[in-house]
Formats: C-alpha cells, sequence, structure tokens
C-alpha cells in the first residue's frame, strides 16, 4: 500500500485525473467501423475512463494532508513566463472534494446514458469525457487564467450536450444557457484583467494575499459576482437554470446540477471572500437579500410547478441560496455548511435527476400528472426515491441535513433574521418534496401505462446503489469530509473575520452604493 | 445493555425492512417483536440501575458534526428521565408491536408495517437518549418522517396520503422554531451539549440578546423557540391540526403514536430543558397557557366528535395540554409522570378502539355501534378500565398523575396556574363526559350495528387480547408504583438532577405542604363523577337529549363539529395562497418580468432594432444621398449657428 502511496506521490496526478478523460476521447475518436459497434465501444471506453479517473482521484482524498490550509499535489510549468502565466494546478481544503464530486458522478452520468442515448453516441461520450476534463481542471487550477480556460471550456461541451441531445426547446434553452453565462463571463474577464493590471500576476495564492483598494474592489467584487450568480445560480439571474434542465438529457442535469451549479459557490469562496473582503463585507446583505428570496421565491414556484424536472430545478434554486448566504456569513459553520451543502446537493440533486431519467425512459414524459401509484410496481425505486427526497428535505441521518443546518447555524450568529427566513425554506421544502412524492409514488395505479412500467433493472440498481450510500454516509458519519475543509475553511474564515471587525463601522450597503455611483 | 436497548430496534427494523421478502411475514414478526422485547427487556433493569441506584452515564458513540466550536457528538445519555422514557417507550411499544401481528394479520405488506413501527421506536429511543440537542432533533425529525410513513401506510387512499403530508409539513413548522431555538442556544452557549448549556445556564438568568431586531431576555427567547418546537411535535394549540388526521394511519400506529412516542417528545423537550425554562418565567408562564388552552379546547372538541379514533385522539391532544400545564408551573416530574401513565392507558384506549374497529369490520362511527360489549367482553372490560384511568378515578393511573398537576397548578400561586388551574377542573368534567359517552355509544344502550355486521362481530383473537391485559395491568398500577418515586416525598432523590426546579418554583411541594381545603381536594373526583352521569343521562337514560341540545344550539354544535374550523382557517390563509403566490411568481416573476424583460426581451429588441436598421439599407442611391444631404446641413448648421450649440447641451 505505502509503495502504491509512494508511486501515486510521483506521479503528476492533478493533471493526470484532469486530462485522462480526454485520452479517452482521443481513443474514442481512433474507433472505427459500424455505427453499432462504434456506440458500444464509446459506451465502454467512456465507462473506463471515467472509472479509472475516478479510483486516481481517489488517491488524491487519501494522500491528501488535512491538516494544513496549503495547496498540495501542486504542479507547475511555465505556460506565458512572458505575461507571468503559468500552468499551476494544486488543491486544498475548499477544491479537493469537488474534484471528487466530479469524478464520482461522471461514471454513473455514463451509465446512465447506457441506453437512453442512440444518436452519435460516439460524440456524446467525448462531449461528456471533454466536459470531465474542463470542471476537473477548473477546480484544480491555481491560476487564474487557467481557471478562466478551463471554467469557460465547460460552457462548450454542455452547449452543445443540451442542443444536441435534449428533448423539447433544446435549441432555445441551450442558447438561453450560453448567452446567460457568457454575459456574466465577460465580466469575469473585465474584473481579471484589472487584477492582473494592478497586481502583475493572475497567481490565485498571490492575488489572495494581494490587497485591493477598497474602491476597486467594489467594482471588481461585481465583476466577479456577475459570472458567478449567474452560475449558482442567485435570484434572479436564475431563469436559464429550469429551461437547461428540462431540456437536458438526463445526465446532462445531473451535472448540471451536481458540478456546473458548484462553479459559482465554489468562486465565491475561491475569489470573492479571500481577494475582496472588504467588498464582500460591504456586499453582504446584498447577497443576503437576494439568497433569501431565492429560497423562498423559488420553493414557492417549485410547489406549483407540473414537471418533474422543472421541479427539482428550481428546488436546486433554493438549496442554492443556503449555500451563497453560508459563503457571505462568513463563520466557521457557515462557511463549512456551505461547502457541505455544495457537495450535498451535487449528490442528492444528482440522484433526483437519475431518478426522474429511469421514469422518463419508461414512459417519456416528466409531467408529474401522467404518472400515480409507482410504488405498487416500482417498491425499490420508490424506496430510492424516498431516501433522495428526505434528504432534499433535509432530514437528519442523510446529507440534505448536514449542510443545512451548520449554514443556518453559523449564519444565525452573523445575522438572525437571515436564519429565520431561510429556515423557511425547511418547511416549504418539505411541502414541494413530498406533494411531488405524493403525486408521483403514491396513490392508485389507474394508468394502463404506468402499470406497465418494470422496476429497476440491474444497470440502475448499480447506479443507485453507490448514490444512496454516500447520501447516507455523509449524513450519519460526515467527519471526513469536514475533517477536508475544517482547516481550509478556518484559514479564510478568520482573515475574513478579521476586516469584518475592522469594518464594524463599516458604511452601510447604501452608502457603499453611493460610493459607486460616485 | 444501554446501547442494546436503543439500536436492537433498529436492528430489527432493518432485518424486517431489507429482508421483508426473504423473511415473509412469520419472520419480520418474530425479528421486530424479538428487537424490540429484548429492548424493553435491557430497559428495564438499566431502569432500576439508573434512576434506582443512581447511576446515570453518557455512552458515547462516534463522533457527528464538529465545525469549530460546534460539536454534536452521537451519544447515549441515560438519567432517571431518559430511563424512565425508554422504559416506558420500550415497554408500550413491545406491546403495540404484538397486537399488530394479529390486526394487521390481514394486511398485504406486513413486513413494511413491522419495519415501520420498529423504526420508529428506535427514532423515540434515540431522541430521549440523546445528549446533545442536535441528536435530539435527529430522532425528533426521525419520528416525524417514520409517522409520516405510517400514517401514509395505506398509501392508496388518498386521505391518508394527504394526512401523512400535513402531518409531516405542521411538525416541520414546529421544527423551524426549534431549531431556530438551537441556533439560538448554540449563541448564547457556544455550545449544543446538554451539560455545557445545563451547567451555564444560570449565569445567563439576567443577559439578553439582540434577536430579530428586537432585544430579549436571552432564555426567554431561546426557551419560546424551543417550545414552538414542542408545540408542533405534542400538537398544541394552533399547531394541533395534523394529530386527529393522523388517524388515518392503522390503529397501532394511532396508539404508538399518541401514547409513547411521538406526541410525548415536546414534553420531554420541555422537561429535558427544564434547566433553561427555569430561567424564564415569561416562557413558562406561556407554556401554561398553551397547555391549558388545549386542553380546553381539546376536549370541546372531544364532546362532539363520532369517529371513534378521533374522540381519542383530541383525548391525547387534550391530556398533552395537561403536561404542558405541568411543565409551566415547574412541575415538570408531574408532567412526566403524566406522560408515563398516560402512555399505559392511552396505548390501552387506542388498542381497545382497534379491536372494536377489527371486530365491527372496519366500522369507526360510533353512531353505527352500541350494545356489543356481550359480543366483546374482553374489549369492553379493559376499554373501561382504561377511562377509568384517564377520568382520574382512584386508583387508577390518572387519578394519580393528574391530581397532582392539578393541585400543582393551584398551588403555583401565579396568574398563569390559575388559568390553567380552572380550565383543567372544567377539562376534568369535559374528559369524563367524552370517555363515557365514547363508552356507551360503543357498547352499551340499544344496537345501533347493521345486521350484517353484527353476525360476524367477534371478539379479538388472544394474540390482540394478551397485550391488551398488561396494559390494562399497567393503566392500574403505573399511578400506584411511581407515585412516590416520581411526585412523592422520593422525587429529589429519584430525579437526582435530571430536572431542575428552582426553589421557590416548587409548585409540587407547595402542593404537598399546603393542607387544602377539603371541597378542593376533592373537586377533580366530583367533576369526574359529574361527567360520568352527564353522559349517562344523555345516552343511556334519555338518548333524545344529545340532539335536542345540539338543536338548541346548532351554532356551538357546528363550531365544535368542525373542530374550530382551524382547518379551514389555515388552508385559507396558507394553503391556498401558498399556490397562488407560486403561480403569480413562476408566471408572473419568472415568465413575464425576468425572461420578458431579460434574455427572451433583450432577443426580441435586439430582433427588432436589427429589422428596423435594416430598412434604412434599402440600396436606393437617393435614400442615400438624401441622408447625406440632411447630415451636412446639420453639421453646418451645428457650426455656424452659435444657439445649436446651446440647444445641443
Amino acid at each position: 500500500m505505502t509503495a502504491l502511496a509512494n508511486f501515486v506521490d510521483g506521479l503528476p496526478i492533478l493533471s493526470l485525473v484532469t486530462f485522462l478523460p480526454l485520452v479517452g476521447a482521443a481513443i474514442i475518436l481512433s474507433v472505427r467501423g459500424e455505427e453499432e459497434t462504434v456506440a458500444r465501444q464509446a459506451r465502454y471506453i467512456a465507462l473506463w475512463t471515467t472509472l479509472l479517473t475516478f479510483v486516481l482521484s481517489v488517491f488524491i482524498w487519501v494522500g491528501f494532508d488535512s491538516s494544513t490550509a496549503a495547496f498540495q499535489f501542486e504542479e507547475r510549468l511555465e505556460w506565458l513566463p512572458q505575461y507571468k502565466i503559468t500552468y499551476r494546478m494544486g488543491v486544498d481544503g475548499i477544491s479537493m472534494l469537488f474534484v471528487i464530486l466530479s469524478t464520482f458522478l461522471m461514471p454513473l452520468c455514463i451509465l446512465a446514458s447506457w441506453e437512453a442515448v442512440h444518436k452519435m453516441v460516439r460524440e456524446y461520450m467525448i462531449a461528456f469525457l471533454v466536459l470531465e476534463t474542463m470542471m476537473v481542471g477548473m477546480f484544480c487550477a491555481m491560476d487564474m487564467v487557467l481557471f478562466y480556460v478551463f471554467f469557460e471550456g465547460v460552457l462548450i461541451p454542455m452547449f452543445i450536450i443540451i442542443g444536441v441531445w435534449g428533448g423539447g426547446r433544446r435549441v432555445y434553452s441551450a442558447f438561453k444557457f450560453f448567452l446567460y453565462t457568457l454575459t456574466g463571463s465577460v465580466l469575469l474577464l473585465i474584473a481579471m484583467l484589472a487584477m492582473y493590471f494592478y497586481a502583475g500576476t493572475t497567481d490565485i495564492p498571490t492575488l489572495t494575499a494581494t490587497h485591493f483598494p477598497v474602491q476597486m474592489q467594489y467594482w471588481l467584487w461585481f465583476g466577479l459576482f456577475a459570472s458567478f450568480a449567474v452560475k449558482v445560480p442567485m435570484w434572479p439571474v436564475h431563469t436559464w437554470l429550469p429551461d437547461a434542465h428540462v431540456d437536458a438529457p438526463t445526465a446532462g442535469s445531473v451535472i448540471l446540477a451536481g458540478v456546473l451549479l458548484k462553479m459559482g459557490g465554489y468562486g465565491f469562496l475561491r475569489f470573492s471572500l479571500p481577494m475582496l473582503p472588504e467588498a464582500s463585507v460591504a456586499f453582504t446583505p446584498f447577497i443576503y437579500t437576494l439568497s433569501v428570496i431565492a429560497i423562498i421565491y423559488t420553493s414557492l414556484v417549485a410547489l406549483v410547478q407540473q414537471d418533474m424536472k422543472k421541479l427539482i430545478a428550481y428546488s436546486s434554486v433554493a438549496h442554492m441560496g443556503f449555500v451563497t448566504i453560508g459563503v457571505f456569513a462568513g463563520t466557521q459553520q457557515a462557511v463549512q455548511g456551505a461547502i457541505f451543502q455544495m457537495l450535498s446537493h451535487g449528490v442528492v440533486s444528482g440522484a433526483l435527476f437519475l431518478a426522474v431519467g429511469v421514469v422518463y425512459d419508461r414512459l417519456h414524459t416528466r409531467e408529474i400528472d401522467r404518472y400515480g401509484g409507482l410504488v405498487n410496481n416500482m417498491p425499490m425505486y420508490a424506496v430510492v426515491v424516498m431516501i433522495f427526497t428526505l434528504a432534499a428535505v433535509g432530514l437528519p441521518g442523510t446529507a440534505g441535513f448536514v449542510g443545512e443546518f451548520l449554514v443556518l447555524t453559523g449564519s444565525f450568529q452573523a445575522n438572525s433574521w437571515v436564519a429565520l427566513l431561510a429556515a423557511t425554506g425547511v418547511i416549504l421544502g418539505a411541502a414541494y418534496m413530498l406533494y411531488l412524492y405524493r403525486r408521483v409514488i403514491f396513490g392508485e395505479l389507474t394508468k394502463a401505462d404506468v402499470k406497465a412500467m418494470l422496476d429497476l433493472d440491474r444497470r440502475e440498481i448499480i447506479i443507485f446503489a453507490p448514490v444512496v450510500a454516500v447520501v447516507l454516509w455523509m449524513g450519519i458519519y460526515p467527519t471526513p469530509f469536514l475533517d477536508v475543509t475544517n482547516v481550509a475553511v478556518t484559514n479564510i474564515v478568520s482573515k475574513y473575520q478579521a476586516v469584518v471587525g475592522a469594518t464594524a463601522s463599516a458604511p452601510s450597503a447604501a452608502q457603499t452604493m453611493l460610493a459607486l455611483l460616485r | 445493555m444501554l446501547v442494546a436497548a436503543v439500536f436492537l430496534p433498529l436492528l430489527g427494523a432493518l432485518i424486517a425492512g431489507v429482508f421483508g421478502r426473504l423473511i415473509g411475514n412469520r419472520g419480520a414478526h418474530v425479528v421486530t417483536c424479538l428487537g424490540v422485547g429484548l429492548a424493553a427487556l435491557c430497559a428495564i433493569p438499566t431502569f432500576f440501575d439508573v434512576a434506582i441506584h443512581g447511576h446515570s452515564q453518557v455512552v458515547p458513540i462516534a463522533a457527528w458534526l464538529s465545525s469549530g466550536t460546534f460539536e454534536a457528538a452521537w451519544a447515549l445519555r441515560f438519567d432517571t428521565l431518559s430511563a424512565t422514557m425508554v422504559m416506558t417507550v420500550t415497554c408500550v411499544s413491545t406491546l403495540i408491536h404484538v397486537y399488530s401481528v394479529g390486526y394487521m394479520s390481514h394486511d398485504d405488506s406486513q413486513p413494511r408495517f413491522m419495519a415501520y413501527l420498529s423504526a420508529f421506536t428506535f427514532a423515540m429511543l434515540m431522541l430521549v437518549t440523546a445528549d446533545n440537542l442536535v441528536q435530539l432533533f435527529f430522532g425528533w425529525e426521525g419520528v416525524g418522517v417514520m409517522s409520516y410513513l405510517l400514517i401514509g401506510f395505506w398509501y392508496k387512499k388518498p386521505s391518508a396520503c394527504a394526512a401523512a403530508i400535513k402531518a409531516f409539513i405542521v411538525n416541520r413548522v414546529g421544527d423551524f422554531g426549534f431549531l431556530l431555538g438551537i441556533f439560538a442556544v448554540y449563541y448564547l452557549f457556544d455550545s449544543v451539549n446538554f451539560d455545557t448549556i445545563f451547567a451555564a445556564a444560570p449565569d445567563k438568568a439576567d443577559s439578553t440578546v439582540t434577536f430579530f431586531s428586537v432585544q430579549w431576555h436571552a432564555l426567554t427567547i431561546t426557551c419560546l423557540l424551543l417550545f414552538v418546537g414542542a408545540m408542533g411535535k405534542s400538537a398544541q394549540l394552533f399547531l394541533h391540526t395534523w394529530l386527529p388526521d393522523a388517524m388515518e394511519g392503522p390503529t397501532p400506529v394511532s396508539a404508538l403514536i399518541h401514547a409513547a412516542t411521538m406526541v410525548t417528545a415536546g414534553v420531554f423537550l420541555v422537561a429535558r430543558m427544564s434547566p433553561l425554562f427555569e430561567f424564564a418565567p415569561t416562557a413558562l408562564a406561556f407554556v401554561t397557557v398553551i397547555g391549558a388552552s388545549t386542553a380546553f379546547f381539546a376536549g370541546t372538541v372531544g364532546c362532539v366528535q363520532n369517529d371513534i379514533k378521533r374522540i381519542i385522539a383530541y383525548s391525547t391532544c387534550s391530556q398533552l395540554g395537561y403536561m404542558f400545564m405541568a411543565c409551566g408551573v415547574s412541575a415538570y416530574q408531574a408532567g412526566v409522570f403524566h406522560l408515563m401513565t398516560h402512555a399505559w392507558f392511552k396505548a390501552l384506549l387506542f388498542l381497545s378502539a382497534g379491536s372494536v374497529i377489527h371486530a365491527l369490520s372496519d366500522e369507526q362511527d360510533i353512531r353505527k355501534m352500541g350494545g356489543i360489549w356481550r359480543l366483546v367482553p374482553v374489549t369492553t372490560v379493559v376499554m373501561t378500565i382504561g377511562n377509568l384511568a384517564l377520568t382520574g378515578i382512584p386508583p387508577f393511573a390518572g387519578y394519580y398523575s393528574k391530581d397532582t398537576i392539578i393541585e400543582a397548578a393551584h398551588a403555583a400561586g401565579t396568574a398563569s396556574g390559575d388559568y390553567a388551574y380552572v380550565l383543567a377542573l372544567i377539562v376534568v368534567l369535559l374528559t369524563s363526559f367524552y370517555s363515557w359517552r365514547l363508552t356507551f355509544l360503543t357498547f352499551f344502550g340499544k344496537s345501533r350495528v347493521d345486521h350484517h355486521t353484527m353476525e360476524h362481530a367477534h371478539e379479538s383473537p388472544l394474540i390482540m387480547l394478551v397485550p391488551l391485559g398488561f396494559l390494562a395491568v399497567g393503566a392500574v398500577i403505573a399511578g400506584m408504583v411511581g407515585y412516590h418515586n416520581f411526585v412523592g416525598e422520593d422525587r429529589a432523590a429519584f430525579w437526582r438532577g435530571a430536572i431542575k426546579v428552582l426553589a421557590n418554583h416548587d409548585s409540587i411541594g407547595k402542593a404537598h405542604e399546603e393542607k387544602p381545603v377539603v371541597v378542593l381536594e376533592y373537586l377533580p373526583l366530583f367533576l369526574s363523577v359529574l361527567g360520568f352521569v352527564w353522559a349517562y343521562m344523555f345516552y343511556i337514560r334519555r338518548p333524545d337529549l344529545p340532539g335536542k341540545l345540539a338543536a338548541t344550539f346548532p351554532g356551538v354544535h357546528r363550531f365544535l363539529l368542525n373542530k374550530w374550523y382551524f382547518d379551514e382557517l389555515y388552508d385559507w390563509m396558507f394553503v391556498r395562497p401558498a399556490f397562488r403566490i407560486g403561480r403569480l411568481f413562476w408566471k408572473g416573476g419568472d415568465g413575464a418580468v425576468i425572461d420578458g424583460l431579460g434574455p427572451d426581451g433583450i432577443s426580441t429588441t435586439v430582433v427588432r432594432m436589427a429589422q428596423r436598421l435594416g430598412v434604412v439599407q434599402s440600396g436606393y442611391l437617393y435614400h442615400y444621398a438624401f441622408a447625406m444631404i440632411v447630415g451636412i446641413a446639420l453639421v453646418v448648421t451645428w457650426i455656424v449657428v452659435p444657439w445649436a450649440h446651446w440647444v445641443g447641451r
């Protein structure tokens, strides 16, 4: 074991995990032959590639030292030396688990697409593998330009996945998704350039140590905010998400909810909070307001949805509202809770989309009223969905509870009003999820086509088993996850709290806005 | 042994739940009954060891949540309070398990049912043995979700599904308060562990905090928030609406929810947090008032209902009011004592009702019963015992606990205590009336059962009667046996700090010392007998009277029959607006405003502008020439005419 560990230590493991999927994609490209065989081989190659990537990524966790806040497994290559831009990779307690989350979900996505995707299977698998490279690279990037490349790179395969393999109004949704995120990204790019010209580097640790003038911070903060808020998505720039989810193929939704939304929260935590603390303090009330609106507003909207995917999409916006509250509450529990919430939401909402995929594959509709009484002929499915539903509701003992609870605990210490209003999400969340469950799963089995639906097959059991295990593990024994994030969060929080303390007599949000306009 | 007492039911539930199809009905019955039964066997010696011999202890299990100074671990706390609860819960639950084997014998998903029952029991055990507020919350939500599954057990019935969701969501409203209470506790004490909180509570007696932009007495707001949680779980006024609907579940479920588990959790919480409540007199007064009002409200409604289970459900609601009343006047011991005795006789009542329902081919309406006592003699006897205990006739269990509460309320000497005292007396009358009304209408008088059902009416099988027998024994002796330890002279030695009462709050002590006027001492008993006579007059001697009374006061009768219109009010105030606002936000907010002004609006605007601009590029030379001339004219004017500059500004 130690020999293996030593061997792994010597490898540029982050780059391996990042680019292995790309290698898999290249192999798929080289496959020739009948359409059927190509499709079959593409599936298997993609599956093995993603599995291998996942196994490799587990070694990152095994070798991870959770007693330090520093970046680990660092790699550095000169890239554009004349501009001081380097290829620098590394993970710390903030990003490491997101890498695992991405690599964990990927094989499940491939499996979920096994039978559902028929056309252009090869291209589909390539798109997913490229997507994985972009996601993992984004979480590992220690240079802002590198980060930006991956951050934007994610858009392209996702755009194609929705636009080509989607259903319904897929082209509309794909463009909406693309334009929304791109608009934000342009502002991110401008902010990045400004930071580069001020600090003379795009190295993330160096930028974190740089103190930007407060007036400049405000502008930079908005630039970053525009991009990350769309990704999260925060109210009112969330309307791309329901459309994108509804029209994306199942696996696309899983990645969208599971990983893509986390990029926004991760960005806030990696850039906004540590690099622009004064601005973050000043705009915290603004974030609180949007997040609380997101939680209440989208929960109510979720209550009246007729489309399963749309309902879960809206619930995602509400759940991510907890994340943004947690990040900007800036206390140890709130920030750790926010990270945990992102991870658990990644798994749980991903799982819920997979679950919708199961019945969609059978009946080809997502309309809630077309179902009913599934518990009678799909008992195993009913149990699995119940577990995910309860996790989404935030039942203690499931993954959903830990994040939500820590965020609320931490934010109550910072602002009791926010915790009070956000906690209403606890009630509303139960309402829309159980209402959904009742309409789809419970009740009498009356419709003939629903009666003919079969319970989970072997492939689907293989997909759900690990997810169920992880959901319960994260709920009952979250210590390993919390340990990883602990020191890194303490590091960010202690620095941030120092600023919060210094700006105790800080200008109010209104004054800040005035200062901006001046 | 301590661990076994808590985790054996879980083991049983897992085996029955996962391998239900493999081991069949018989196997599921055996595993779950064995799991809970063995847990009860472990719990009894534990009770003697912990409560009688004073070996309190905390058994650590594993780490759970830890973030900064926030620590919440899995651990089992055994002191007198939790040992009492564990014993009561496991014993009553075992009897309910055995009873269920008979009661559910015709159902086709018995393993699932047995697994739910055991899991429910486990959640309740985790709740009472918690060593910190978060684990307590785990058990709290656990019983919530299990009750959701059990109430909705017959998922084909829309009414059962609706009741299940309602139970969970109303409970969540309470949980919302409970959560905020936990946050407040952490805010104040920097910990959620009981020992730390309790040790620090006296120091915080005078501190204030600012929550929600209001300055509060710190412990008062904390206790009030926690109590909101208790109100939800224990179905107190305003958050009680789920409880009667919970009758949609199979009868053993009702017995389990109403007797030992779930609804008692709120009372337990207040008793557990007594070291905090003691320093929050305002919160205590609030608890008293809510408890007394609930007791009264549920008593009035119970008098006119016609569903056998609903009447008992309102009775539970009302008795829980008594328990809170006790807690509110700092007689926590009396509250827990009543909780314990109530567990026995209420389980007995529910299971007897189940036996009646079973006998009459699932009939639940007492208007279609009557005159069946000859056919179900055992059920009649045990249900009467249950009634005697409930109505507080000596020497049955309820007499001891309820009388102590009434006396404590009287002795408390506070305004809220007096309020509670008066209502408590009225409720004694009401309780007696509706209980005997139920008994008379069900078993005695002229039979109103239809011919066909009557032919099939039969006493329940032995597997259901034996648990009833045990519960009946409990309903007879629980009060006598427990009195001295729980609320009598030995109470200080028995509780040993598991419950904290400030010296000047000790209402039980005051009640013992006071030499009450003889009239007052026998007043509750008198009222109880009066209720019996009243019911006897109405339903045996002059069965025409109730109808006349209802006809004389139709408004009052309708008001009570409709349970004070709480359901209608909530539906109008919360449920329908939530859907309406949701639709508005969706179509109006997201659709019209955000998308309309945002992406869709911008894209249509761009397209339209492009089309307009496209018109300009007409391709005709004279258009372009004309534009050029106009342009030149404008520029020349700008330069030549001085006032043009001025206009331009």
